[in-house]
């Protein structure tokens, strides 16, 4: 499909940076707040958005989300150079976490991230190689619901 | 549902918590009640207006309740927030209280206040 572009921005994301993570989140919330969607389409998009930052803090050295905000939908890519995922359906699934110790005492690591992600995405697409790196590609549509 | 509502500086008087940042914004009325410690499991499962019982307090629990739009924060079992956590928080305008208590004893006691975790 093609359609104009109404905004778009990238936001870059620190691998093992647990003070700013978070912030590339709450800066894309408060865009889409400003832009006027839906107040449920932001929520949802601030879960994706949250889990999918906080997982390439966790697992990646470095990565960016890519926010497009088109006059139907909103496109959400993620994509970071890191370990990189070698089961996809064992990754997706709720409760299957790789999450050290140290990391479970932070309250992460419950393996529910993925799992919300697909749960709130009109959407949504994974691929990623081992020791390469991950890639997620996240839409919602807007029906109308765009203010 | 017929609910009396509750603020922020109500149980923060009722039940001797401690403000550790945004006391300007204890004004806020609290609309129901989340408790846990697992980051995803509250970023599923808590509700806009929520006050967020957890021991969490490191800075990345700023970024949860302001993605859920969560009314404060309230940290269980003595422990203190980081500093950058309180930083953030202040910053945001988002109330930070800490408590003495356990869990189970909090959420019990605001339960009673008549915050719920149902709407
Ligand atoms: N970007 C990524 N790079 C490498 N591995 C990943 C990435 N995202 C997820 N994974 C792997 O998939 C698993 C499941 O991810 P998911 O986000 O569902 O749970 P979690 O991050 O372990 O816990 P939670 O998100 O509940 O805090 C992770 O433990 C990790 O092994
Ligand atoms: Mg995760």
């Amino acid at each position: 499909m093609r359609s104009k572009t109404v905004f778009q921005q990238e936001f870059k994301i620190k691998g093992g940076d647990f003070v700013n993570a978070g912030e590339s989140s709450c800066k894309i919330r408060n865009i889409l707040k400003e832009i006027g969607i839906d107040a449920d389409i932001v929520r949802r998009l601030a879960i994706i958005a949250y889990e999918a930052e906080m997982n390439v803090v966790l697992y990646a050295r470095h990565g960016a989300m890519y926010l497009f905000v088109y006059p139907d939908k909103i496109l959400l890519k993620i994509k970071d150079m890191g370990q990189g995922i070698e089961n996809i359906d064992l990754a997706m699934r709720p409760g299957y976490s790789t999450a050290t110790e140290e990391i479970r005492e932070m309250g992460f690591g419950a393996g529910m991230g993925l799992p919300n992600i697909k749960k709130n995405a009109d959407v949504f697409k994974i691929t990623s190689k081992v020791g390469k790196g991950t890639a997620l590609e996240i839409i919602i549509n807007l029906n109308g619901k765009n203010g | 549902m017929e609910k009396r509502k509750i603020k922020l500086s109500d149980i923060v008087k009722s039940f001797d918590l401690k403000v550790e940042c945004s006391k300007n914004s204890l004004d806020r009325e609290i609309e129901g009640g989340y408790a846990g410690d697992l980051l995803s499991d509250v970023m599923a499962h808590s509700k806009k207006g929520d006050i967020w019982i957890t021991l969490q307090g490191h800075p990345n629990i700023v970024a949860v309740a302001i993605l859920k739009e969560l009314a404060g924060i309230i940290i269980i079992n003595g422990r203190e927030p980081e500093q950058e956590t309180i930083k953030k928080a202040e910053a945001e305008g988002l109330p930070i209280m800490t408590s003495d208590l356990p869990m189970f004893e909090l959420v019990g006691k605001l339960y009673e206040s008549g915050v719920s975790g149902l709407r």
